[in-house]
């Protein structure tokens, strides 16, 4: 076999808690993140993601302390994004305990981070986000602010870009499906998966199993990451490791 | 001292690798970047993540440290673990962002992964097989994590170092060996129960 496709459940962090909460299974307090993540790595998530949304830059202590409480207990891949800004931001973070690092923002108004950050640690740590709406048929464009403010860059060209400058991987959210339910835009991740050599991880949208699988077939995804469908308890890991091996992708054994 | 000497040289992943350990039950470990503690030690690892280059010159940093981890592997005996970067600073060379000289144990240089088939992606990242080479006391086969850009590639009289592989568009070396000292470009650290037990097997290891 090969390298499996990977399952990822993403938990948006704020304040050190777990915005919405994660109800899959009866955790005393589902808006603790760690508990949430020893959770997912029970029940054999390939990875887990966490970006934090928290508003303020004071709170980053809040996160650091959640990353390395959650490295203390769950002996699993963990990448962590959001306010980002720099080498020592990134740094802070590795050694709390995350395996890779996602920029955001700070990717669309200094790419040139991405570059320090893989000098520094290497491709295989820096994840850079490419947030994306269709703006004309074949045409995405960067948005940031939450997919709120335009920026006018082409997504396939920010994406060539980043992966040159050294993102080891890219997480592609469509921010016209995300919340949605009705799958990932495939054509989307598709045009940046063909556009880069790097793994492209399809996100925003996720309402079922299915759409996991064309992520994969159809967009190009090494990796699929979904959120609500795990968290409420719609499905399970290993159900998403079933649909994607019954489509004929190589998945990890339960 | 005896026990455990985990070497703190700045490696991004020594928490991670000391929380598995403590999850395991490892006794003793000091976090250290005291070569006489290494010289001390009954067990060595040696973390790391990153680039080659950068991670050698951390090394190289710690005065007396290349020297007393070279004492003390050459010697035998004791065991010794490279992770991830750990494991391809064993190699004589390394290629990544300039060529740089590594602790020379293992003939061979760490160079960029280049798949054969070129739809598999690099960097190498998710889980993937270990396929011992042939059996040994520390390598089940199994599915490990792996998270990386650059691999080891053995000089061709010297693959019998090669204790384990996996596959990522054509064969990529997933652990090696001399002696002694063993290295495995996954992360233990990481890959949840089959991590766990590869750490407690190093741990009771006593070749």
């Amino acid at each position: 076999m090969t390298v499996r496709v990977r399952v990822i459940p993403c938990l948006d962090v704020a304040d050190g808690r777990v915005v919405k909460g994660v109800n899959f299974v009866d955790l005393a307090d589902a808006g603790d993140p760690v508990k949430a993540a020893r959770a997912y790595d029970a029940a054999g998530a390939d990875e887990l993601c966490f970006l934090d949304i928290t508003a303020s830059h004071e709170a980053r202590g809040t996160l650091l302390g959640v990353v390395e409480r959650t490295a203390a207990v769950a002996f699993m891949p963990l990448t962590v994004g959001g306010g980002v800004w720099s080498v020592e931001d990134a740094r802070a973070l590795l050694l709390a305990g995350a395996d890779k690092v996602a920029v955001n923002s700070a990717a669309v108004a200094r790419p040139e981070l991405v570059a320090e950050m893989a000098e520094r640690f290497g491709s295989q740590c820096v994840v850079a986000s490419v947030d994306a709406r269709a703006t004309t048929p074949g045409r995405w464009e960067i948005f940031t602010h939450g997919g709120r403010r335009a920026t006018g860059i082409d997504a396939v060209a920010h994406a060539r870009r980043l992966a040159a400058l050294g993102a080891g991987e890219l997480l592609v959210t469509s921010m016209d499906r995300d919340g949605t339910r009705d799958g990932y835009d495939l054509l989307l991740t598709r045009a940046v998966a063909d556009a880069v050599d790097v793994p492209v991880v399809a996100s925003g949208g996720v309402g079922a199993l299915e759409h996991l699988v064309e992520g994969v077939r159809d967009g190009g995804a090494a990796a699929v990451l979904a959120a609500s469908i795990f968290h409420f308890g719609r499905h399970t890991v290993a159900e998403a490791h079933d649909a994607l091996r019954a489509a004929g992708f190589p998945v990890r054994r339960h | 001292m005896s026990g455990l000497a985990l070497i703190d040289y700045g490696a991004g992943n020594l928490r991670s690798v000391h929380n598995a350990l403590a999850a395991v039950g490892a006794e003793s470990v000091a976090v250290t970047d005291d070569p006489d503690a290494v010289r001390a030690a009954d067990r060595i690892i040696l973390p790391g993540v990153g680039a080659f280059g950068a991670a050698m010159v951390q090394l190289r940093a710690i005065p007396g440290m290349v020297e007393a981890l070279d004492e003390t592997v050459r010697a035998g005996g004791r065991p010794f673990l490279g992770v991830c970067v750990g494991m391809q600073l064993m190699a004589e060379w390394g290629e990544e962002h300039g060529t740089h000289r590594g602790l020379g144990w293992l003939r061979g240089t760490v160079a960029p992964i280049r798949p054969a088939d070129r739809r598999a992606r690099v960097p190498h990242m998710g889980w993937n097989d270990v396929a011992p080479a042939a059996p040994h006391p520390l390598f089940e086969p199994g599915e490990a994590y792996f998270l990386h850009g650059y691999a080891f590639t053995p000089e061709p009289d010297a693959e019998g170092c090669v204790l384990a592989a996996t596959d990522h568009g054509g064969p990529v070396v997933a652990a090696v060996g001399v002696g002694s000292a063993v290295g495995v470009q996954f992360h233990p650290e990481k890959s949840q129960g089959y991590g766990l037990s590869f750490l407690r097997r190093f741990l009771d290891w006593r070749p």
